[in-house]
């Protein structure tokens, strides 16, 4: 029987830039659409429907110098395939769950301590959902914490606090998704903590909410760890940054490391690609160069430091990310509303989930998620 | 539309369908129409791009009640 490999083992070969061999029996299509992603991974898509007489046809395709893991969409595909490898001598594994798993896997990573001088030892902790390139944020401080752009695995954030011994305060979102259905207000619920939008985006929404308006702050713990929202329209119109500590900007989806928001999942492009710039060129370069970019997205795994963080000083990215470099306004406007990339999957019915207004089950949920997050332009 | 045979495949998850999908056309002679009925959601891409590659024709789909419905030519 063939061996089950976790999506945490393999986000642990990504981190560690190891090298994999991936057999994905998907389709084509979902295999050209959206595959996992590693620096040195390799990669064979042959169609589980394709190997129903047997494997005999690819055993000279399959590496047998380096671990092969075979994936598909739910899991079943890929134990069929992977247990007719092994009758054929081979030794390979299949990815535990499917790409859903993978969809669904939050790597906690710490960014380290704020304030290493105080007796405080406050800390932002990232959470890298590596297969779709969602990054979420809990900024702990003395007990408490905050959590900005939680994903509906809820009870991640959850345990996470928990193990931490920490009470989540305040939730955050800085704006209406359109790639994920967001987890915010379910841990608000479920924690008592206060769950803020910014309500130009959340005009629509069937809940209460608190107004996550410009200069809004919330204090983390009994010092002064400050989380300051700081408005930054463009990928939608409410969309909202954070600076924490005077250290991190948190830009949501308006600045990523290598990529720009892009500002047609909510509207028409047209309309917005102003205020993205005036965000970008005018209110992002109006703060320290010092700060410590912190998206919402990333898009390529190399974005991905070598401790698996995506993170970057904002003087780095003033001077090479190529979306904060076009001189020209109607060279930006034309970069940002032509060639945009498709749009994510299910990205409609996402943001109704979003307000509030449509309530899917889980699987449906799985099924709206599939895909990379596409919410940049590069 | 009138099948040949009826194969229900509801509750099957991957590969399942494709395997008895497969299984049941095998005994059919070309031209003949199986009509598949399965739950599974992912069933709807795979049974396409399987009957693509193996020269069969799916010519019509339905959804009813959350069961997928197939009509697949025999090539």
């Amino acid at each position: 029987m063939a061996q089950a490999m976790t999506a945490a083992q393999v986000t642990k070969k990504i981190i560690g830039r190891e090298s994999l061999f991936i057999l994905d029996v998907r389709n084509e299509d979902a295999f050209q659409d959206w595959k996992i992603e590693g620096e040195n991974f390799k990669y064979l898509n042959i169609p589980y429907f394709e190997l129903l007489d047997g494997v005999e046809e690819i055993l000279d395709q399959l590496p047998t110098d380096q671990d092969v893991l075979v994936v598909c969409a739910k899991e079943g595909s890929s134990i069929f395939v992977a247990d007719m490898l092994e009758e054929a001598g081979r030794d390979v594994s299949y990815l535990s769950g499917g790409m859903k798993a993978w969809s669904e896997h939050l790597e906690p990573i710490s960014l380290g301590t704020l304030n290493e001088t105080g007796t405080d030892q406050g800390e932002v902790v990232q959470f890298v959902r590596i297969g779709k390139g969602c990054l979420s944020y809990m900024v702990i401080s003395e007990g408490e914490a905050v959590l900005i752009d939680a994903t509906r695995m809820t009870d991640v954030y959850l345990d996470y606090a928990a193990s931490r011994n920490v009470t989540i305060k305040h939730v955050f979102d800085t704006h209406l998704h359109a790639d994920h259905i967001s987890g915010g207000r379910d841990i608000a619920e479920k924690t008592g903590a206060t769950y803020w939008l910014p309500p130009k985006d959340a005009t629509d929404v069937t809940f209460d909410y608190a107004p996550l308006e410009d200069g809004s702050t919330v204090q983390v713990g009994d010092t002064a760890i400050e989380v300051r929202a700081l408005y930054s329209p463009g990928h939608t119109i409410g969309s909202t940054s954070f600076i924490v500590d005077q250290r991190y900007l948190l830009t949501g989806d308006i600045l990523f490391i290598d990529s720009i928001g892009r500002p047609d999942l909510a509207g028409l492009a047209e309309d917005w690609v102003g205020d993205l710039r005036d965000s970008l060129y005018n209110t992002y370069r109006d703060l320290s160069p010092e700060l410590i970019v912190l998206p919402a997205h990333f898009m390529i795994i190399e974005e991905l430091n070598t401790d698996g963080s995506v993170a970057e000083k904002l003087s780095i990215l003033l001077a090479n990310n190529h979306g904060l470099n076009i001189d020209d306004e109607a060279t930006f406007r034309k970069m940002v509303t032509e060639n945009l990339p498709p749009q994510p999957n299910a990205y409609q019915d996402i943001r109704e989930t979003n307000m509030g207004k449509q309530t899917p089950d889980l699987e449906t949920q799985q099924e709206m998620e599939v895909g990379p997050n596409r919410c940049a332009v590069r | 539309m009138k099948s040949e045979l009826v194969l229900d495949v509801k509750g099957l998850a991957c590969p399942m369908p494709i395997v008895k999908t497969k299984k049941a056309i095998a005994g059919l002679e070309s031209g003949q129409i199986l009509e598949v009925h399965a739950t599974d959601k992912g069933a709807k891409n795979d049974l396409q791009a399987w009957a693509t590659s193996g020269g069969h024709e799916l010519v019509k789909h339905e959804e009813e009640a959350s069961v997928l419905k197939f009509w697949i030519q025999k090539g």
